[in-house]
């Protein structure tokens, strides 16, 4: 028998630590502790259940009998506390577990900032699938929802509240919709499309004072701070962000910051112990990279390498370039590389938008070089793999846009803008691009045979 | 909003209510049965058998139900069969359908409402269930809100979630087909309905088979129409959709009919075998050889279908030129079965099990056309003992009907809407194996891009685990997908494409999922 990594949580960067693990090494025990679900579900698919267009079922990545038989213990148990020293879990039914390596991989939870009211019934974040379950019951004969902080959990939630035919009114910090990340064309297009398209109410530049409690102690309503004023409601959506899951560690001999802090092999300042995902925060970010990422694929990326390391192949985390992806209600979007909101000393950048549609795009550039440097897209499907190879390469934003339809991943027959992005693109800047017909030949890098 | 919402209401009562009286048109009619009528009815033969004791007992009277005269004749038939039979009278033992000559003898002794008045019939049961239908779909336009994913509620409702509504929709279709495989004369009413529509196109009074084609397209039409709203963002779904339309109403239900009318064979062209399964059928092939060079025509064509044109058209773009672009099964089930996609089993087991039967079949249509040409051309009813024409019916019995019909389109509200094209269907089996092993056709993985969130796999009506490839960054090449593009159109993330590239690469064994630097990965087993 080799020797047992416990893993403490079962999203996806435990998950993926685990079957990393037992990729490179038949040997080493495995057990995955959560007192969440007794399998891996997919929390950003937790939308679609209350929609329905899921069942949770559907949103476990791996049927049942995977975890058998790959010898990855699951545990529905909660922590209460580590023992460091002696290496054991005391866990809440009074049991505790031995561990020889153990992985921090505990996940998040909704921040709060302490405003008054903030732990009335019928006031909640969206995380957790517990949160879900609450959501179901807040939403029973709900009519209006608030919810506070515009952000790609606040916009799923207002999705969610939607299908059920409760109004929604946003709170907003900032002048425009996720405005803290996209720059304000990008916010502007978003927004429009939730406020005209999908009747919610967002009161920009709005601060929540206060949530005011009913008789029984259910909200009633919440006081918006910069105006004093009153509005109605039956659910309180706190979405302005989440905080890492670390309250217990806390006032241990584990250091901790906003994250467990943790050096590029996903260490720990105590050995044996490691820490992953959403929890963590790196000592000095990874290049590209900031020190606490709360994205599923940063959780799985760091879950790869740690899989490895604790199979005895001892693995660097080294994410590359910057991606993500969303969906705010019809619009998908996708980024690569660096798209500030605001653009950076020596940095340009370039918007072209649909006249009709919600489509859009963003480029960012060196200003003298003309480096390419990231690129937001709203409504169009670009291929992952050519913006990793052309930023890798540091390809010029010219050479992006000539091969633009390389990049394209849009499904089939759906109208092509390339013509139109190049032609804004080159009044704009003074260029004569043209986009070069789509090869399969430079998409695939295929060497001539 | 709100207007549009009692107009869907009022539209859902007349589509019900179309449904009501077409489907209550089984228990009722007049029907006068005439010296008349039995000879229309009856061939010499079976008068001689027969004749008298229908004279007897029958003629004369009126029936009030396809039932109550269906069930006299049956028995009249049946008894004297039995009777031949025991006394060993071979030559006068008769091998028809009593089924069949029930029909005959409804359709010649019918009066009254449903004959006199079949164009307000066709009004009744057909034009309200039309016009209930666009009235409850047509303003789904403007309620389903802004283009995009449609798929809210579907879980929550039981017509999809297999629900009492569900559960309902499936008895009444299993009810249809066996009614009109089984006992056809319980819809002789509704085919007279269809009967001038028949007569108009290829001059023949209708049969089940018409009225079953007639209901075929209409179903299809108007579920098309809600399939392309749903999907109105997404051009792939809109065009695939017009195609299966176009296929159907042309190739499977007018010209086949209009050949008819000018004395030609009756042929589905786009109808490719194994699917066709009765295409070297000895009555088929000598019907085709004895009506000129169209005949051959026809007889050359439908080999080619098969033996070139499949293949190279699964090579170029996969096997969902035919399944989601050109078949009627398929044309049905992306219309009428849509709502019931999320139905279909993804576990492993399913998995196995598919691969058994779909191959089976394929073998089993093999087997069963290769004894129909062996005993076409040397004239030996049986091979190794196995009766050839034994084989031809319990292929046609378990699998043209009760596989593909009962089963196939019966079964949409419980197991989903392509239980036939994934189980079933030999044509399908035979294009899998093409576009799994020959093909340039795969659904490329985009990058890192996926969440794992499950819609891929949960509105794959084939049944495919798409995520367990996406989330991997693998791509996914499949024997049994379809090409519907429904994966790539719910894909939350932009992660899916479906794509005809160069062969090298497409199955990726070492997929790298982009984005993590440090991780090359060599073992895919966990």
């Amino acid at each position: 028998m080799g020797k047992h990594v416990v893993i403490i949580g079962n999203g996806i960067s435990g998950v993926t630590t685990a079957r990393h693990i037992r990729k490179n090494c038949s040997e080493t025990q495995i057990t995955i502790i959560s007192s969440e679900t007794d399998h891996f579900f997919s929390r950003t698919a937790l939308m679609y259940i209350f929609m329905g267009h899921m069942k949770y079922e559907h949103t476990k990545p791996y049927e049942d009998h995977f975890w058998a038989k790959n010898r990855i213990d699951l545990l529905n148990a909660h922590v209460n506390s580590i023992d460091f020293e002696n290496k054991s879990l005391l866990l809440k039914d009074g049991k505790t577990l031995a561990y020889d390596d153990l992985v921090l991989a505990l996940g998040s939870k909704p921040a709060k900032f302490g405003w008054p009211g903030q732990d009335l019934d019928g006031v909640q974040g969206l995380y957790s699938y517990q949160d879900l379950e609450l959501l179901e019951k807040n939403a029973v004969n709900a009519k209006h929802a608030i919810i506070v902080g515009g952000g790609l959990i606040g916009v799923e939630m207002a999705e969610m509240l939607l299908t059920r035919d409760i109004k929604v009114t946003f709170l907003v910090r900032e002048e425009n919709f996720w405005g803290g990340v996209l720059p304000k064309e990008d916010s502007q297009l978003i927004g429009q499309h939730i406020v005209k398209d999908h009747h919610v109410n967002i009161m920009f530049q709005k601060n929540l004072r206060e949530i005011k409690a009913d008789e029984n102690g259910r909200v009633k309503s919440v006081i918006v701070d910069e105006t004093g004023e009153e509005i109605p409601c039956e659910i309180v959506g706190l979405t302005p962000g989440v905080k890492a899951n670390i309250d217990f560690l806390r006032d241990t001999e584990l250091e901790v910051d906003r994250g467990i802090l943790i050096n590029e092999y996903m260490e720990t300042n105590i050995p044996h112990v490691y820490s992953l995902g959403d929890c963590a925060q790196h000592r000095v970010a990874p290049l590209y990279r900031r020190p606490v990422e709360q994205v599923w694929y940063t959780g799985r990326m760091m879950g790869e390498s740690l899989g490895k390391t604790l199979a005895g192949k001892k693995t660097k985390y080294t994410p590359g370039y910057w991606f993500n992806s969303a969906k705010f209600f019809d619009i998908e979007y996708q980024t690569y590389g660096t798209v500030l909101n605001n653009t950076r000393e020596g940095e340009n950048t370039f918007w072209w938008q649909h006249p009709t549609e919600n489509i859009g795009l963003r480029l960012v550039f060196n200003s003298s070089e003309f480096t390419f440097i990231g690129i937001n897209v709203y409504g169009i499907r670009l291929r992952h793999e050519l913006f990793d190879k052309w930023l890798n390469e540091q390809q010029k934003v010219q050479h992006v846009l000539e091969h633009f339809n390389d990049a394209n991943f849009d499904p089939e027959f759906y109208k092509n803008h390339a013509n139109a992005i190049l032609a804004a693109f080159n009044q704009q800047f003074g260029t004569n691009i043209t986009a070069k017909k789509k090869s399969w030949k430079r998409i695939f890098n295929l060497k001539a045979s | 909003m709100k207007g549009l919402h009692i107009i869907q209401k009022l539209g859902l009562l007349i589509f019900l209510i179309g449904l009501g009286i077409f489907t209550s048109s089984s228990f009722f009619g007049e029907y006068h049965f005439t010296e008349n009528a039995v000879n229309k009815t009856f061939s010499e033969k079976q008068l001689d058998n027969i004749g008298e004791e229908l004279n007897e007992k029958m003629v004369g009277k009126t029936y009030n139900s396809p039932f109550a005269l269906a069930t006299k004749i049956k028995a009249i038939y049946n008894t004297k069969n039995e009777a031949l039979k025991a006394n060993q009278d071979w030559d006068n033992v008769m091998y028809d359908s009593p089924s069949n000559l029930s029909f005959a003898a409804l359709q010649n002794s019918s009066q009254g409402l449903f004959k006199t008045s079949v164009g307000l019939m066709f009004f009744l049961t057909f034009g309200l269930a039309i016009l209930g239908g666009l009235m409850y779909i047509l303003p789904t336009v403007v309620t389903l809100g802004p283009k995009g994913i449609k798929n809210d509620g579907i879980y929550h409702s039981s017509a999809t979630n297999r629900g009492w509504i569900g559960y309902l929709t499936f008895i009444y279709l299993v009810t249809f087909y066996i009614t009109l495989y089984y006992y056809p004369y319980f819809v002789v009413n509704q085919v007279g309905f269809v009967s001038p529509i028949s007569e108009s196109i290829s001059g023949n009074a209708a049969s089940q088979w018409f009225l079953y084609g007639f209901m075929y397209c209409v179903v299809m039409l108007v579920m098309g129409v809600k399939m392309m709203i749903k999907y109105r963002h997404n051009k792939y779904q809109i065009i695939r959709t017009l195609s299966v339309l176009f296929f159907q109403v042309a190739f499977a239900f007018l010209i086949p009919e209009i050949l008819v009318r000018f004395n030609m064979p009756y042929m589905d062209f786009k109808n490719a075998w194994p699917l066709d399964y009765d295409f070297f059928f000895d009555w088929n092939i000598d019907s085709l050889k004895s009506s000129g060079n169209i005949g051959l025509f026809m007889l050359v064509w439908g080999v080619a279908l098969t033996v070139i044109i499949v293949p190279v058209m699964v090579y170029f773009y996969g096997k969902r030129w035919y399944c989601s672009w050109v078949c009627g099964c398929g044309g049905l089930a992306e219309t009428l079965g849509d709502p019931y996609r999320q139905l279909s089993d993804k576990s492993i087991k399913a998995w196995k099990l598919e691969r058994w039967l779909i191959h089976g079949v394929l073998v089993f249509a093999i087997v069963m056309t290769g004894g129909a040409l062996y005993t076409y051309f040397t004239g030996a009813q049986s091979v190794l003992g196995i009766d050839t024409y034994d084989l031809q019916k319990s292929y046609g019995f378990l699998i043209g009907a009760i596989f593909a019909g009962v089963i196939g389109t019966g079964f949409y509200p419980v197991f989903g809407n392509r239980t036939w094209c994934r189980f079933g269907c030999p044509l399908a089996a035979y294009m899998g194996i093409v576009q799994r092993f020959k093909s340039r056709f795969r659904i490329t993985t985009n990058g890192g891009q996926c969440i794992s969130c499950g819609n891929c796999s949960t509105y794959c009506e084939q049944g495919i685990d798409v995520r367990a490839y996406a989330q991997k960054g693998q791509n996914i090449v499949r024997a049994s997908c379809v090409g519907c593009g429904v994966c790539s159109a719910v894909c939350p993330r932009g992660v899916l494409k479906l794509e005809n590239g160069p062969e090298e690469g497409r199955v990726s064994d070492n997929p790298i999922i982009i984005g993590n630097d440090g991780i090359v990965f060599n073992n895919l087993d966990a």
